[in-house]
């Protein structure tokens, strides 16, 4: 810092370097308020929110929205299913991408080429809504929990990650010098090159896991029966289609918004919004570099 | 986001078990002699290649409806071939200008400001001295990334509630009272982007900040002692450097000119909106699953599959000519 700083003086960068500190600040700001506020805001009295008076500081802490939800099946039951789905959903997306990158990361494997692009193409052109819906009519997976785990069982881009780290960081010569100990395929991608790759299955298994987390339209479309629907449907029937009490009271509609109910049910949403984002949240900062390292991974060519 | 650019040190990686140089048998001993050495390999891709047949391929062939009638017993395959009769439907329908305006508003809004907000996030991030901070910035504008596209959606309703919204008396303290920023149809697509760019611009940024990363700092130094100022250096050091990320992330956007997000928009829609907010993406929804015409939502999703289709192809072919980046 201070050197660099010593470097940067003439008039022209001090009031650079001002207008860089405000503007990050800003950006700052910008990004972390709105999140900060629906927190203090879920344990602020809700008149006190819906009049304007909290603004950086919990107003009044009421608890009330945190033991509707508590007392919410619907959450509950919403939570279960997910995380079902996201475990299995993972663990089924780790198992069938992992060897699938790893034969197609094999230089010496000629249909390769094929294959990447038999797999590439339908990033970029799919059959659609309507013939998707069919047949998973026609395999019975309508309102089957495996719709949540089968039809996304591999993403292509996570596989095209996963193939570029084993090609550039496996190397070459591991493989060869395990070929003379007598080591075929199977057993040198289990001993050797998965041992070798926790960074990268940290990486996919993360883009899966709030993959399955964050999904909603396989609910929305696919599934009617609502023992089966995950936490996102749930939540858009809370957040969004305003049914915050479980008994069906609070929706007073946009119109008749500021009114007590409204405001209680908005103390609920501002809950909700903290219970469904709060693992994700919590987690955040010990995985985020995983996540990035996908990113660079996936841009290198591979 | 793979970029072919095919070097020598690819070619030159020689495969560990072919030691001999005969030429390679061909036909049904060449097949029997791949068969044997790599039946491991395709063991392990098999599944894989399974479930994209499965899940990607058959609904492709499915695509067929859109010529049918929809027939139930015959389901993905359809019945009577009814030829471009659904296509026709559409372009005459009383919407298709409805849902074409509001999709390529929307999308192309979404790509133009959704393309420029990380380039610049990136070159700000950049000029941070000091990895903590950089660390600190990075990390606090990646986190929204994560936030499901429900809650977004509820926390845009909260915000932007008419009554008690804290953006709503935001814009009161600032002069203007009343507004209504969930049902005003000229508001719906600058609530639209601008909640993209706060949930994505971090994220997006990273490619550029790697890009950024690997400038080589002498270049820095000699702008410096030739006397330029750092707007200086940031126009012509590091924008010119973040160029080839730029051709091939333009070029994959382009791919999907046509198509919004289905699940934001869907979440954001009111009958207030409507008018602005029905695209073609919703609408295949509302079509197809909801009233159950098959055959017609078929036909109006690959309509927007192919326009999107074509723009890619045409942005690659482009890109190619002017400047050799291109996605294969």
């Amino acid at each position: 810092m201070s050197l660099s700083a010593l470097k940067y003086r003439t008039p022209g960068d001090i009031a650079f370097t001002v207008g860089l500190v405000l503007t990050c600040a800003l950006v700052l700001f910008l990004t972390l308020y709105p999140i900060y506020f629906v927190v203090i805001a879920s344990v602020s009295d809700p008149t006190m929110v819906a009049t304007g008076r909290v603004w950086f500081i919990p107003q009044g802490i009421s608890w009330f929205g945190y033991e509707q939800i508590l007392a919410d099946e619907r959450i509950w039951t919403g939570y279960r299913n997910t995380i079902l789905y996201t475990v299995v959903g993972t663990a089924v997306n780790l198992l069938v991408t992992l060897p699938a990158a790893y034969a197609l990361s094999r230089r010496e494997f000629k249909p390769r080429r094929v294959l990447m692009f038999f797999f590439a193409f339908t990033m970029f052109f799919n059959g659609g809504l309507i013939p998707m819906y069919l047949l998973l009519r026609d395999l019975n997976l309508l309102d089957n929990w495996l719709v949540f785990i089968l039809p996304t069982a591999v993403n292509v881009y996570n596989l095209i990650i996963a193939r570029a780290f084993f090609e550039n960081s496996l190397p070459e010569e591991l493989y060869e010098a395990a070929t003379i100990d007598g080591s075929n395929y199977f057993q040198f991608f289990l001993r050797m090159a998965l041992p070798l790759s926790m960074a990268i299955i940290s990486v996919i298994g993360l883009y899966y896991l709030v993959q399955h987390w964050n999904d909603f339209f396989t609910g929305l479309v696919f599934v009617r029966d609502y023992d089966k629907q995950p936490l996102q449907i749930v939540l858009r029937d809370i957040l969004i289609s305003n049914q915050a009490f479980s008994g069906g009271a609070g929706g007073s509609g946009g119109s008749g918004g500021g009114s007590y109910a409204q405001q209680y049910a908005d103390q609920i949403k501002y809950g909700v919004i903290v219970v469904s984002t709060l693992p994700v949240i919590v987690l955040y900062p010990f995985l985020q570099r995983y996540f990035e390292k996908g990113v660079m991974i996936g841009s290198v060519k591979g | 986001m793979t970029v072919t650019r095919t070097g020598p040190a690819q070619e030159a990686a020689v495969a560990p078990s072919r030691g001999t140089s005969r030429p390679r048998p061909k036909g049904v001993a060449g097949l029997r002699r791949h068969v044997h050495r790599y039946w491991q390999l395709w063991v392990m891709a098999l599944p894989a290649i399974g479930f994209v047949v499965l899940f990607a391929y058959v609904p492709m062939y499915g695509l067929q409806l859109a010529f049918r009638e929809f027939d139930f017993t015959a389901g993905l395959t359809g019945g009577e071939w009814v030829g471009l009769k659904y296509f026709r439907q559409f372009f005459e329908s009383p919407q298709f200008w409805t849902l074409m305006r509001n999709t390529v508003v929307i999308s192309v809004t979404t790509l133009v400001v959704g393309f420029i907000a990380p380039i610049a996030l990136a070159l700000l991030v950049n000029q941070v001295i000091g990895r903590r901070r950089k660390r600190f910035l990075q990390t606090a504008t990646y986190l929204p990334h994560f936030i499901s596209i429900v809650v977004i959606v509820g926390m845009l309703q909260v915000f932007l509630s008419p009554s008690s919204g804290l953006i709503t008396r935001v814009a009161e303290m600032v002069g203007v009272s009343g507004a209504n920023f969930l049902g005003d149809t000229s508001a719906f697509v600058p609530v639209y982007v601008i909640s993209e760019v706060w949930q994505h611009a971090g994220w997006n940024s990273i490619i550029y900040l790697a890009a950024l990363a690997s400038v080589d700092p002498q270049l820095y130094e000699a702008a410096r002692i030739d006397g330029a100022g750092r707007f200086t250096i940031i126009r012509h050091i590091d924008l010119p450097a973040l160029v080839p990320t730029m051709i091939v992330l333009f070029i994959l956007n382009m791919g999907t000119v046509l198509s919004t997000g289905f699940e934001k928009i869907f979440l954001m829609q009111n009958p207030l909106n409507l008018g602005v907010s029905e695209v073609l993406a919703t609408y295949v929804y509302k079509i197809g699953i909801l009233s159950n015409q098959f055959s017609y939502g078929t036909a109006i999703g690959l309509f927007n599959t192919l326009i999107n289709f074509t723009f890619l192809v045409i942005t690659n072919q482009v890109a190619k000519r002017v400047s050799n980046t291109s996605l294969w």
